[in-house]
């Protein structure tokens, strides 16, 4: 070999990295790469999406990208003509932390076995994913719903007081990562496409946070990187979920929600004295335009209730009763004239294991049943 | 710091510009980065001091070594001063990076004082000395299987944990065998017995301070091999001075081979690593018998693709430095018999057992007119074990040593009966023989990984506990 050789290999070597670079880019601006998996195809889909602290152990992983991660999902298996599919998002909760796969409220509502009103089974999706804020949910409802056409037939969505102030709604990683869906998912989608932005705009749309300054080496091959190794990182996983059922790595010792407070009364940047102004009831909106022919259920998740010291200031280390009380009552007002279900004290304290959201098995069991009985009531489903 | 890929890019870098360097200074250049690549390819320990002491045993050792295989009427020359006033001067300036800021710091964590460092090598130097003039060749050897036994042996690994963190004042409750993860001595402990052997047999070539120094310690073999022999090491290395400097052979043939090493280490084994291999704690999740062969299989291409990837690194590494280091593999999966497969698995690790265990029992046994049958079965069952051993004291290394020296043996009996049957083979019918030879010695392979992999009580609960 001579050195003339060898730089030319390296010139070539260097030549082809660049083009692939550039043809990444179309690539990644649709997150084109991300619907494609080995899940639904050569391993089962995920019960719920993927989210982990400790891949190693849980053989599971956060990423960034919504599509990567619907198409990780059982729900991206094409319907069956007698499924009634019914969607189900939230936080952390509803994504059921300290529970299997299959003990979630989706799992527990699939498993009592309700058929829709025109006789198809009623199989339950559970599309939570913990981080309290409504934009999150939404903008994976809307990626769920509009841009991967999973044909949901019922949305449940279970909201808390703690994913509604403004300032939660952009800081989690996975909206800000994906701040080109949050934008359309904000938007009409045809109308952002088409120039006609609807009125009232939403302030949320000129959030510099959303309007990241990215260059087009953010979209080569080295730009997104992190989120391709992500999206190898999640399909090899696929082989020891597939194996073990394992999706979640559960610690030795949980810590359970706190009982005893401080006579601390501040809830975000309020106090006592303050009015809540700027809880954000617009994503309803959103989430009930795209899903305006399907029935849409909002269900005030439970809440642990403390009876310990200071519990006459506070209901649990989330809220002191003052915020939540206004919180009732300004979602209920919000609620007329939708599908609403209020369960905030609907689960006994001892169903709660390590923060004021989070149910035991035969908790979430109870929320399911109380959901069931709720689409019975308003003729989603029947037994 | 490992041999990641930070590591391999500065020693890729360090290669064009040791090319540049003019060429008399080569080999001490070599001696003078191996020397720091033992301490600087320690990882942190959490027993204090304890990252600094095991390096330098690792050098006091291969000066022990050195001195112990040296011909007594050897001259202490003026190269072999000067390789040990570096190697002295490089262990006290490496104790000196105790005052200087973490951010600098090349050691895994704070030195000791470097008077205590100082005295500490100066009765190292009176032992070793005092210790040639007194003691048998023999002596040093017994010394390094007993560390080596110590370090592997759990129970006694984590006795030394339990003393050294009371000598240390930290919490001896905790004391636990991985405290002291002693880079590197698995394979300079084969380095050295091997010099040591050859010295008592006469074929060891007198070799300078500086040399075997760079023999034991050379950074590219220094974290996973291969092991090299000495004679050939020595000969790469006297002929550095002649070298061409920026030869476009040389840097095309070395970064090639780091390039297959890396894909094989860091995209194949390490993707089977994350999700598709099996390990103690898959093992007791997975649900189902095929899921688990899968996994089996899995951890089969990842040893094979993570080990040979290193292999490949270290060999690039050294090509790229002038040192050719001997092959470890040679398509060890494709082969049709067991003995073809441990002539290509780890080639330099078996061949030093074939030299150091194998030859010296079956020479042993003949000499005393044992049962030919017998022989051979001892012979085999011992080298495999001392090489199942050498991965760890432990129990399920026994087994699977067990479980490939009787592999060896019965392949052995076969193979000496079947040869002319054998040789008569021809067109399909040899095809469709060697390739059920093939199936038949890989999952013979892939079923003794289940010995290598598990502790044996979990593999006996698997087994036969219908644990999977």
């Amino acid at each position: 070999m001579t050195w003339r050789k060898l730089i030319r290999i390296v010139i070539k070597a260097a030549i082809f990295f660049t083009i692939c670079n550039l043809l990444w880019i179309p690539v990644s601006a649709f997150d084109l790469w991300g619907r494609v998996s080995i899940y639904n195809t050569v391993v089962p889909g995920r019960g719920r999406l993927p989210y982990g602290e400790n891949p190693a152990e849980s053989y599971n992983l956060s990423l960034t990208s919504i599509p990567a991660m619907l198409a990780s999902h059982e729900i991206n298996r094409p319907k069956a003509e007698d499924e009634f599919r019914v969607v189900v998002i939230g936080d952390s909760s509803t994504w059921g932390w300290l529970l299997e796969h299959d003990q979630t409220v989706a799992a527990q509502l699939e498993a009592l076995g309700y058929m829709s009103e025109d006789g198809r089974r009623v199989e339950v999706y559970n599309l939570g994913y913990p981080g309290m804020s409504l934009v999150k949910d939404v903008i994976i409802l809307y990626a769920a719903t509009q841009q991967h056409q999973v044909h949901a037939d019922a949305v449940i969505w279970l909201v808390t007081a703690q994913s509604f102030p403004e300032s939660q709604q952009v800081e989690l990683p996975i909206v800000q990562n994906n701040h080109w869906l949050a934008s359309r998912a904000t938007y009409e989608y045809e109308s952002f496409w088409h120039g006609n932005i609807p009125d009232p705009p939403s302030p949320r749309m000129f959030d510099s946070r959303f309007v990241q300054s990215t260059s087009i080496l953010d979209s080569t091959l080295v730009g997104r990187r992190r989120e391709i190794a992500d999206w190898i990182r999640l399909q090899v996983y696929g082989f020891a979920w597939v194996a073990t059922d394992v999706d979640q790595a559960f610690s030795d010792e949980i810590t359970l929600r706190q009982s005893d407070f401080e006579a601390d009364t501040s809830w975000f940047n309020y106090d006592q004295s303050q009015s809540l102004t700027d809880l954000a009831f617009d994503p309803f909106e959103d989430a009930g335009r795209w899903s305006s022919r399907i029935p849409l259920l909002i269900v005030n998740e439970p809440i642990y209730i403390s009876s310990g010291e200071n519990s006459d200031v506070r209901y649990n280390s989330f809220y002191p009763r003052w915020a939540y009380d206004q919180y009732l009552e300004l979602l209920s007002n919000e609620m007329q004239g939708r599908n609403y279900l209020d369960l905030w004290d609907a689960i006994p304290p001892d169903e709660f294991t390590d923060t004021p959201v989070h149910l035991t098995v035969e908790g979430t069991r109870m929320l399911a049943e109380r959901i069931g009985a709720e689409l019975e009531s308003i003729g989603v489903v029947r037994r | 710091m490992t041999l990641d890929l930070r590591g391999i890019l500065l020693f890729i870098v360090g290669a064009f510009l040791y090319s540049l360097l003019p060429s008399k200074w080569r080999g001490w250049l070599i001696l003078i980065v191996s020397v720091i690549g033992v301490y600087v390819f320690q990882p942190f320990l959490p027993i204090r001091f304890s990252d600094f002491v095991l390096p330098t045993l690792t050098i006091l050792l291969m000066l022990a070594g050195w001195w112990f295989t040296r011909p007594k009427d050897a001259a202490f020359t003026r190269e072999d001063r000067l390789a040990l006033a570096i190697i002295g001067g490089l262990i006290v300036g490496l104790s000196l990076m105790r005052f200087v800021d973490t951010s600098i710091r090349i050691t895994p964590s704070r030195p000791p004082d470097p008077l205590l460092v100082i005295a500490a090598l100066v009765i190292a130097a009176v032992i070793i000395v005092g210790g040639r003039r007194l003691l048998p060749i023999n002596a040093l050897i017994l010394v390094i299987i007993g560390l080596f036994v110590a370090w592997k042996a759990e129970p006694l690994a984590a006795e030394i944990s339990r003393v050294w963190r009371l000598g240390t004042e930290q919490d001896a409750s905790i004391a636990s065998a991985f405290d002291l993860n002693w880079l590197g001595f698995s394979y300079i402990a084969f380095r050295l017995i091997h010099t040591l052997r050859d010295r008592q047999s006469g074929i060891l070539p007198a070799l300078s301070l500086r040399e075997y120094a760079a023999y034991v310690l050379f950074f590219p073999a220094f974290v996973a091999g291969p092991i090299d022999r000495a004679e050939r090491f020595v000969k790469d290395f006297r002929a550095l001075p002649d070298m061409r400097g920026l030869d476009a052979t040389r840097f095309g043939d070395g970064l090639t081979r780091i390039g297959m090493g890396l894909f094989k280490k860091f995209v194949i084994a390490d993707s089977l690593a994350l999700g598709l291999s099996l390990n103690p704690v898959i093992a007791d999740q997975i649900t189902s018998a095929p899921m688990f062969a899968l996994f089996l299989y899995g951890y089969a291409l990842r040893l094979f693709f993570d080990f040979s990837g290193y292999s490949d690194i270290a060999i690039g590494i050294g090509i790229l430095f002038g040192i050719n280091l001997p092959e470890n593999f040679n398509r060890p999966y494709l082969k049709t018999n067991l003995t073809a497969f441990w002539q290509s698995w780890h080639m330099t690790l078996s061949g030093w057992a074939r030299a150091y265990v194998f030859s010296p029992i079956s020479r042993a046994m003949i000499k005393r007119k044992w049962n030919p049958i017998l022989n051979v079965l001892i012979a085999q069952l011992a080298t495999m074990i001392v090489i199942g051993l050498w991965h760890g004291i432990a129990l399920n290394f026994l087994v699977w040593g067990i479980w490939h020296g009787v592999g060896l043996f019965v392949h052995k009996q076969w193979s000496d009966r079947t040869r002319v049957w054998y040789r008569g083979l021809e067109g399909r019918r040899k095809q469709l023989w060697s390739a059920f030879a093939w199936l038949i010695t890989f999952h013979y392979i892939v079923i003794g990984w289940l010995w290598f992999v598990l502790p044996l009580d979990q593999t006996v609960r698997i087994l036969f506990g219908g644990g999977a």
